[in-house]
């Protein structure tokens, strides 16, 4: 999670959301990938390492809406450790 | 969702009847860092984003469901405009 967008004109679905700037990594933390923005639905921060899911009825769960019809990616979880 | 910068309209006449009366834009993705990253794509817009505007769009099924229609055949759509971009220093 690298950093937050503001946004006042949204499409419906969208309103009232948080949405976060996320950097794809390796499991290394290398840097991977282009970025891309999700909904936060676990108040994560800047620098947190996060899982996201991009698939739309799993999102609409995990916010809690059924109605967010639009909504896509979310930020699923906040990851305080990987052990290898 | 991704980041992207309207860089067009795309003026179509005869089009599928559930595109009638929205709006068509082209747009370029971009990164975080606004620099360009793929390809330009026309999506669907509905919010009124002006040409040089930065937006944010989704693809797939959620993008045909910003039209309240069955059969949409819609593959991207804007989903937001973007007012300000608060991003972390890269180590």
């Amino acid at each position: 999670m690298i950093g937050t967008v503001v946004s006042s004109t949204k499409a419906p679905g969208y309103e009232s959301r948080k949405i976060l700037v996320v950097q794809p990594v390796d499991p290394k933390g290398n840097y991977i990938g282009t970025s891309f923005l999700a909904i936060d639905a676990v108040q994560a921060g800047v620098n947190d390492l996060v899982l996201t899911i991009e698939e739309g009825n799993s999102a609409r769960q995990i916010i809690q809406d059924a109605d967010a019809v639009t909504v896509k990616t979310v930020v699923a979880a906040i990851v305080d450790e990987i052990s290898t | 969702m991704k980041f992207g910068k309207i860089i067009g309209r795309v003026v179509s006449t005869q089009k599928v009847e559930s595109f009638e009366g929205l709006k068509l834009v082209l747009v370029q993705p971009l990164n975080e860092k606004l620099e360009v990253a793929g390809d330009a794509l026309v999506a669907v817009d509905t919010l009124q984003a002006d040409i040089g505007q930065i937006v944010y769009y989704e693809t797939s099924k959620e993008a045909s469901r910003i039209i309240e229609k069955e059969m949409n055949p819609c593959d991207a759509a804007v989903m937001g405009i973007v007012d300000d971009i608060q991003l972390i220093f890269r180590p």
